[in-house]
């Protein structure tokens, strides 16, 4: 039995197990930033683990360059994408789930930085709920 | 194209796994692109297929043994990259009425 078909396989495998639980989560969870949280990071380490099993399967090293060029890509704008839209939904007011208590950016996010004629976050169910 | 093609060895088996799992994966991610109930869960949604389409192009170049489709999963990562931030720049641009 060839070893690098072995660990190929095994490195998809563990590749699609993350990317369903990152699916399943992004149905799942109840929050926008919930899902995000699913969506960004499990997601990045799925992809990249079935990146890793194609470059073990060529075992060439401009086709390992190519697709390690594709991980890093993915592990750049992943989380610049997630900061900004994460950071539109907080502006927009997309509702929190009805137990979260914690709104640790409530009247410190810098209004200089909102859209002109917005409110920073319209008043979200929970919000007065006293701290334990 | 011949997919699985020759026989079946682990890997094939496990090629063949995950391109099931990464379809159903798609399937589920776009059921809340479907019903999510405001506009950034459906972006974020989407980013999560863009990420779940370069994941079954490098599986297909697995399957194919064409590494020839990795160019096209980078550039598929960059348009994935882009409709993201020009979508969340469009929520931010109109406000909490985007729907």
């Amino acid at each position: 039995m060839n070893w690098g078909e072995v660990i190929a396989g095994v490195l998809l495998l563990v590749g699609a197990a993350f990317v369903l639980v990152s699916a399943i989560g992004v149905v799942r969870f109840p929050d926008v930033y919930m899902r995000m949280h699913a969506a960004t990071k499990a997601g990045t380490l799925g992809a990249g683990l079935v990146l890793g099993a194609a470059s073990v399967v060529f075992g060439d090293l401009g086709i390992t360059v190519r697709s390690f060029v594709v991980f890093f890509f993915l592990l750049l704008t992943a989380p610049v994408a997630a900061h900004v839209l994460g950071r539109a939904a907080y502006h927009a007011g997309v509702p929190r789930w009805e137990r979260m208590r914690l709104d640790e950016l409530a009247g410190r996010y810098d209004e200089a930085d909102a859209p002109p004629g917005e409110p920073s976050r319209p008043a979200a169910r929970g919000d007065d709920i006293p701290y334990p | 194209m011949i997919l699985f093609e020759g026989p079946w060895t682990f890997l094939s088996v496990a090629t063949m796994v995950t391109m099931v799992a990464v379809a159903v994966s798609i399937l589920v991610a776009s059921l809340r692109v479907m019903r999510g109930p405001s506009l950034p869960d459906r972006v974020v949604a989407l980013d999560l297929v863009g990420l779940l389409a370069v994941s079954v192009i490098s599986v297909m170049a697995i399957a194919t043994k064409q590494p020839v489709l990795l160019d096209a999963a980078i550039a598929l990562a960059l348009i994935a990259f882009l409709s993201t931030v020009a979508f969340a720049r469009f929520i931010e641009w109109q406000g909490g009425n985007a729907e």
